[in-house]
């Protein structure tokens, strides 16, 4: 059990004033810590290339970007390349799909999650349930080739999906799911939801178990159904986790995903299926406009960025957990 | 955590619902067989389609294609398996899938907990700068296209070391780890201390053995994650056949598949040779159970340990 114990407090009481305060930065503390700085300041190095000396590369959303020609070779042109995408319409397309699908995907990963989770608290028998959880994880384990490529075979209109409609007589002839724009973006919501529900279960179970039962035993008392202890007991326990995870997604709202949209994508439904990221790629790399792909990027961040701080300033004005 | 849903939770709330007349009957008869029902359909629909995929990949290829292949195969054969790795590109992906796993999965342990002890260190004077710098990269990246011109200008580009490098160390295993390096006791370092071991002996002696139980959730999701990622072989190494990856390779095959659903003859350079009896379709099922392999073999050995990495990542900091 220790080794789950992770998110305990630390086991010794040091007085954390006490034991920060006492070092300042003097060749003596350098000399005598100098073994913890060889183990780190290397590594400091390390991600200031790999994470921050890129952003210099933002310079280019303002250029004509030309990769013959050295930095002050350059012509700078302010916000020509923003002003274009917002004028776009294939960049506003691009912006739609990213939106909804991030929306689908937020909203229904959400409520698979929770509803299964609340099922799962459900089943009493423990080998039942630790069998059903072990089986709904495995699918957040596999790459999404791999899980694109069992979606396409399974939605083919001699694949399982089209079996199953037809037998029941749903249908009369198979449905072609991936050559129809209108069906993209739910074909985009239920393979997420196939490949992640079991594992984001496993942070609302954690949570419901941290519940106190005496709620519970209370609510047995005074006469309360399932119903109504999983409405006013379970839920409002799992709600800080709730709202924690929200506002993480929040943050990632322009983050439909690229890897699936780019898998299962194809000529007839590039309308529905090109998000953000796949327009820095076509744009950047296949046609060499680096500029407006990486304005294209930078847009992505900035939003990003606002986004969680505002969900993270929400959650602090309605007196909630919150991230930052 | 598992353990404690058996200990506490709602589950010790039913000793006491039995002994009230009010809690039985019906109502929870007919919850616990839609519960039941909507369960076993949740296990069917995430297993069957790997079951099928499996039974594809050990159907004939000219005999799948007439369809109704479900749980078992038809007409038993290996060749689907043989046609794979006779190709040598995808033995080749192969080993430079399962090299760059390992490498990256040693790597990031041995360095993300290193950094992550100097920073459990409360004296330690850089802590907060440094801790800082790591966070931040949590919430954002310069993107793809700067991100792109690095590996360039690095010499990165059709190099195998662009599928280490960049992954070295990340800021939410730090957290992770750091959070359970202070779980430990201090007595322990300021004792190996005294008997005069310096800060990298500790590290090495006395925290990284204590860290294992952390270190194999981590370790799960840094080869998990190596083991899955194609998009830096696309970007990088995809002029470069010799540097192809498993789930590259599965991933030119499942887009030229795609595109070739209705004309089985068309092939991708993979089994021509025994183009008879093999199709694309046979040989991404083979390749799709190839590349799962090692994670359904890691996999139970693993699970129980997922729930660590998750929680601590809810953790404020």
């Amino acid at each position: 059990m220790e080794e789950i114990a992770i998110g305990a407090k630390p086991v010794n009481p040091v007085d954390p004033k006490k034991k920060r305060s006492n070092k300042r930065l003097t060749w003596a503390t350098v000399k005598e810590q100098r073994q913890l700085i060889y183990m780190s300041v290397p590594l400091l190095a390390y991600i200031v290339l790999f994470a921050y000396v890129p952003i210099w590369g933002w310079s280019m959303a303002f250029q004509d970007y030309k990769p013959a020609r050295s930095f002050d070779e350059q012509t700078w042109v302010g916000f020509k390349h923003f002003k274009f995408l917002f004028t776009d319409d294939n960049f506003m397309r691009v912006l739609r799909n990213t939106l909804a699908m991030s929306m689908i995907n937020l909203i229904l990963g959400f409520v698979t999650a929770i509803i299964l989770a609340l099922l799962l608290n459900e089943i009493k028998k423990l080998f039942w349930k630790r069998t059903v959880q072990t089986i709904s994880y495995l699918p957040h384990f596999l790459s999404w080739i791999i899980v694109t490529g069992i979606v396409a075979t399974s939605l083919a209109s001699d694949g399982i999906i089209n079996d199953v409609l037809l037998k029941l007589h749903l249908i009369d002839k198979p449905i072609l799911w991936l050559s129809e724009g209108k069906y993209f973006w739910g074909v985009v919501g239920a393979s997420h939801v196939w490949k992640e529900v079991g594992w984001n279960t496993i942070i609302y179970l954690a949570a419901m178990a941290s519940i106190d039962p005496a709620l519970y035993e209370a609510a047995d008392i005074d006469g309360a159904n399932r119903y109504q202890k999983m409405w006013n007991i379970t839920l409002p326990g799992i709600k800080p986790t709730i709202i924690i995870l929200l506002i993480m997604s929040i943050g990632h709202i322009l983050e439909a995903g690229f890897e699936v949209q780019y898998l299962l994508g194809n000529g007839l439904v590039v309308d529905w299926s090109e998000t953000i990221d796949i327009f820095v790629l076509k744009y950047g790399i296949a046609q060499g406009n680096y500029s407006l792909a990486t304005a294209g990027g930078i847009f992505k961040t900035v939003v990003s960025i606002t986004m969680l701080l505002l969900a993270n300033w929400t959650a602090k004005r309605l007196g909630e957990e919150r991230l930052l | 955590m598992m353990r404690r849903t058996q200990t506490s939770g709602p589950g010790s709330t039913i000793a006491l619902s039995r002994r009230r007349p009010g809690s039985r009957g019906v109502e929870p008869f007919i919850f616990n067989t839609f519960n039941t029902i909507f369960m076993i359909i949740l296990v069917i629909v995430t297993l069957y389609p790997f079951l099928n995929t499996i039974v594809v990949s050990f159907n004939a290829g000219n005999d799948t294609i007439r369809g109704g292949l479900y749980l078992w195969p038809r007409q038993f054969t290996l060749q689907n398996y043989k046609a794979v790795f006779a190709s040598g590109t995808i033995y080749d992906a192969f080993l430079i899938s399962v090299a760059r796993t390992v490498i990256s999965t040693l790597l990031n342990i041995f360095l993300t907990t290193m950094l992550a002890y100097t920073l459990s260190r409360r004296e330690y004077v850089f802590r907060k700068p440094i801790t800082t710098i790591f966070v931040l990269t949590m919430y954002f990246n310069a993107g793809l296209i700067p991100g792109y011109f690095l590996m360039k200008d690095l010499n990165l580009i059709n190099s195998f070391l662009v599928y280490v490098l960049p992954s070295m160390v990340s800021a939410f295993n730090l957290i992770v780890i750091r959070t359970y390096i202070y779980t430990i006791p201090e007595s322990l370092v300021e004792s190996a201390r005294i008997d005069g071991a310096g800060d990298f002996k500790i590290f090495w002696r006395v925290i990284l053995p204590l860290c294992k139980p952390v270190l194999a959730t981590i370790a799960l999701f840094v080869a998990v994650g190596a083991w899955n990622s194609w998009f830096d072989a696309f970007l990088y190494t995809s002029s470069k056949q010799e540097l192809s990856t498993l789930q590259y390779e599965l991933m030119k095959l499942l887009s030229s598949s795609m595109n070739a659903n209705s004309n089985p003859a068309v092939s991708n350079g993979v089994g021509m040779e025994h183009a008879t009896q093999v199709t694309p379709i046979s040989i991404r099922a083979a390749i799709t159970v190839v590349a799962s392999i090692p994670i359904l073999v890691v996999y139970p050995f693993m699970q129980k340990y997922f729930v660590v990495g998750l929680n601590v990542g809810s953790v404020k900091e």
